[in-house]
């Protein structure tokens, strides 16, 4: 029954060719504008730790002076480094890293490559174990060497292709300006999206670094930090003791009892702060998780929100504009449906049939659709953001996208052919 | 011709006309609000920036092995460093200015501080962007100075960005000046800069410095602006060079060529080695670009998929109708009355779609401007989007509609 509703659905729809090629595609931009940047939202605001990112949490302390005091602040977004020390000493979590950005001058011994700057990555031994970053040769350096200010250093894959031709390049050294480092360690592949431990760097998307130094051994280094700088009441040449917040904190806890109590510690920590008088501001602490994190730094751009809605608001006429041409042409048949109808086709059968008609438009719609999204994924990936070369058709994206051309091909089919099927027969007959 | 007889018809055809209404209503209030969005970001990308982007350059560079800058020396070789570039670049042909240049207009890379009347910042306080360079700064970038005077060379400082002095002299944008003294008595007068205990005093005015950033962050202070007399020490130093009418491309392959042959050791990537103003400008706005011609694309389609709905509709409805449209003419209706008849039907179905949509482009919007940077919408859009809805719903009716005209007489007596 199905092959010969087929054939009636794909003479009725030859009949009309302008229209229905008018029907495929209004249904297909809609879906392949919808899943384009529905895919491009999916990425950007992924999980960039999935599995960990529930334990993983952010520290927020209020360290400045009464100036330019509003109850409704928010505490500043870093740590000044005396605050990231004391909370770093402490170790009241799991894990804790404190870390900054920077940029290093890489200079190869090998006189082919050029010297470069790279972007670095100043932490604390923590890091490594904490945000699961895979190691491909060594191992990451230990406390101690935080401690020592070791002269030591971990590179990307990326960086170690470049310099070592991706060999083991554990023992080596790395000449960054006038002081060299022992590599340790070199990373897998490893790229979380966002870039979620520090997004104040250019690019919330960008990709992770390529050297990581200690930070105690890049501070004995002078090298240049790179990143967001907050001071207040007064200026200190010595970044040590200045009153500014530049420096990343990040804490692992594996149980709401251990969460509950960091958030006492930290309390604790910014009242005995205060009493020194250090802290001027009443106490406001914040221990937002990973995810919350990223939610309240509203690491989504806007634009790519509103695009996604403009697409669904697209797709929502498109659909309409389908529903509103199939019922004329449904309707237009209603004498051939009444002659069907006469000749003892069930209602049921007539439904079948038309959905039928109208599910083949959906799905070639669909289809069609899919294959814009891959359109529209390949320009966004042309375009020069820093996540454009993320914007890829997951499986998850590939269901979402099927099932939505399912759905939307139904929406539109089940209205119109629940229309048609209600004609009377005798009527129809009669009238012609 | 009266539209009672239009409106009976109508209701045989509800779902059809509730659904074009729909589509008409949903179509006019996401145009308006994007052709809103369109405009406002065509607005933004066309702000001036206060300086002559024409022959501009911006050459950075980061030097390798150079000192930290952490004690004085080290901070006197960086300067050496940087003054041997600035006579490099001095000395090219084609090079009309060159100065000493952290940051640019819109170029991103900023330093900012709030500027007080009193040393323990209570009071008026100024939030601006600081331009650290030299005594040639103002001239290279084409800044319009309107009142005071430049600095002269021996005003000039030199000290990394963590030197603690204040600047003795600046000059400031016009919106700072006027902040600060909303008189107009800027010029001479001494301010305070990030709590420093030092005043600064106002020599000259500029009339229009946009900010290096054109982030939102930046939004509240975009004008406010304060030219610093200092060649800022660093293992990265910038530098604005002015040349002559149409030698911009010649000088970007120069400048290049003659630093590296006078220092090779230093770093200088194609992405931001030496830039024109007009690829900074480029890439300042390259989002708002896109994301104007992402709306206006989703607009064109959105009115042809309305109006191919609106031929397609009517057809069917000339088509279905086409007996009674021929008994009508045999009882003496005229072309023009089918044709008018059509064209009142589309006028009545986009009316009523209008109406909804100008309610459902209101609350479209005031959903935007809670969820999103967005501002009211300005009632000339709401009417320019009803006028082109109803006019493109006429032009989308008139092919069906002069076909409908051209039924013969003839037809009323055949059987169908």
């Amino acid at each position: 029954m199905f092959g010969y509703y087929l054939d009636m659905a794909l003479r009725s729809l030859k009949r009309n060719r302008m229209l229905t090629a008018l029907m495929v595609l209004a249904i297909a931009l809609g879906i392949g504008a919808s899943m384009t940047t529905l895919t491009v939202l999916h990425v950007l605001s992924g999980d960039p730790m999935p599995g960990t990112s529930q334990t993983l949490f952010y520290p927020q302390l209020e360290p400045r002076d009464m100036d330019g005091y509003q109850p409704a602040d928010d505490p500043p977004d870093q740590l000044s480094w005396i605050d990231g020390m004391n909370l770093l000493h402490a170790k009241r979590a799991d894990h804790q890293a404190l870390m900054t950005g920077g940029t290093v001058p890489v200079q190869p011994t090998q006189s082919s490559v050029d010297p470069f700057y790279s972007d670095a990555r100043y932490t604390t031994a923590d890091f490594f174990p904490m945000f699961k970053a895979p190691m491909r040769y060594g191992r990451a350096w230990s406390t101690t060497d935080d401690d020592s200010k070791a002269r030591v250093a971990v590179i990307s894959s990326k960086l170690n292709d470049k310099l070592f031709s991706g060999k083991d390049s554990t023992g080596q050294t790395l000449q960054l300006g006038d002081a060299a480092v022992r590599i340790v360690g070199v990373l897998d592949r490893w790229r979380p999206n966002p870039h979620f431990y520090d997004i104040n760097i250019s690019g919330s998307y960008s990709p992770t670094e390529d050297v990581f130094l200690p930070l105690s051994t890049a501070r004995d280094l002078k090298l240049t930090i790179s990143g967001m700088m907050n001071c207040w009441g007064g200026h200190n040449d010595n970044l040590e003791i200045a009153p500014c917040t530049w420096l990343q904190f990040w804490v692992q806890m594996d149980s709401p009892i251990k969460v509950a109590a960091y958030r006492d510690y930290l309390n604790h920590y910014s009242q005995d702060q205060k009493a020194l008088g250090r802290f001027q501001r009443p106490v406001k602490v914040r221990l937002l998780d990973l995810m919350g994190w990223l939610d309240y730094q509203k690491v989504v751009p806007s634009d790519v929100r509103l695009q996604t809605w403009l697409a669904f608001g697209f797709l929502l006429v498109c659909l309409v504009n389908t529903v509103g041409l199939m019922l004329a042409k449904f309707m237009r048949r209603a004498g051939e449906l009444g002659v069907r109808r006469a000749l003892g086709a069930s209602k049921r059968a007539l439904f079948a049939q038309l959905l039928v008609e109208s599910g083949v438009i959906g799905l070639s719609g669909g289809i069609c659709g899919l294959l814009l999204a891959f359109l529209g994924l390949w320009l966004v990936r042309q375009r020069p953001s820093d996540y454009a070369t993320l914007a890829h058709l997951d499986m998850s994206m590939l269901l979402t996208t099927f099932l939505l051309a399912v759905g939307a091909s139904l929406v539109a089919g089940l209205l119109p052919a629940w229309r048609a099927c209600q004609i009377t027969p005798a009527l129809q007959l009669k009238s012609n | 011709m009266t539209v009672h007889p239009i409106l009976a018809a109508l209701r045989r055809h509800k779902a059809g006309v509730v659904l074009i209404v729909l589509q008409i209503a949903l179509t006019l209030a996401i145009v308006c609000n994007a052709v809103f969005i369109i405009g406002q970001r065509i607005e933004r990308l066309n702000r001036p920036t206060g300086i002559e982007e024409n022959d501009l350059l911006r050459v950075s560079q980061a030097w390798v092995g150079a000192p930290s800058g952490d004690d004085a020396a080290s901070v006197e070789k960086l300067d050496e460093l940087q003054r041997a570039d600035l006579a490099t670049l001095r000395s090219l042909p084609g090079v009309q200015e060159v100065a000493a240049s952290e940051s640019m207009p819109i170029q991103g890379m900023i330093w900012s501080g709030d500027v007080t009347l009193t040393p323990d910042q209570k009071g008026i306080a100024v939030q601006a962007a600081y331009y650290y360079g030299d005594e040639q700064l103002r001239p290279t970038l084409g800044a319009h100075l309107i009142a005071g005077r430049d600095f002269s060379a021996s005003e000039i400082l030199h000290h990394t960005i963590r030197g603690t002095g204040a600047s003795p002299v600046i000059i400031v944008s016009k919106p700072v000046a006027d902040k600060l003294f909303p008189k107009g008595d800027a010029l001479g007068k001494t301010v305070y800069q990030d709590g420093k205990r030092e005043p600064s005093t106002i020599v000259g005015v500029v009339e229009q410095l946009q900010t290096p950033t054109t982030d939102s962050w930046g939004n509240p202070f975009a004008y406010n602006s304060i030219l610093e007399p200092v060649r800022l020490d660093g293992v990265m130093a910038s530098y604005a060079v002015r040349t002559q009418p149409g030698r911009e491309s010649d000088v970007m392959h120069e400048a290049r060529k003659a630093l590296f042959a006078a220092n090779p050791m230093r770093i200088m990537p194609d992405s931001w080695g030496v830039q024109s103003f007009s690829d900074i400008r480029a890439k300042a706005y390259r989002a708002d670009r896109g994301m104007a011609i992402l709306m206006g694309v989703v607009c064109l389609i959105l009115l042809g998929v309305t109006a191919a709905g609106i031929v397609g509709l009517t057809s069917f409805w000339v088509g279905q109708r086409h007996r009674q449209i021929g008994v009508r003419r045999a009882l003496g209706a005229r072309r023009i009355d089918i044709l008018r008849y059509f064209q009142i039907e589309n006028l009545l179905i986009a009316g009523v779609g209008v109406v909804l949509g100008i309610l459902l482009a209101i609350a479209l919007n005031l959903w935007l401007m809670t969820h999103y940077e967005m501002e009211r919408l300005p009632v000339l859009y709401v009417v320019a989007g009803v006028l082109v809805m109803l006019v493109i719903g006429q032009g989308a009716v008139f092919v069906p509609a002069r076909r409908a005209s051209h039924v013969p007489p003839v037809v009323a007596t055949r059987a169908a």
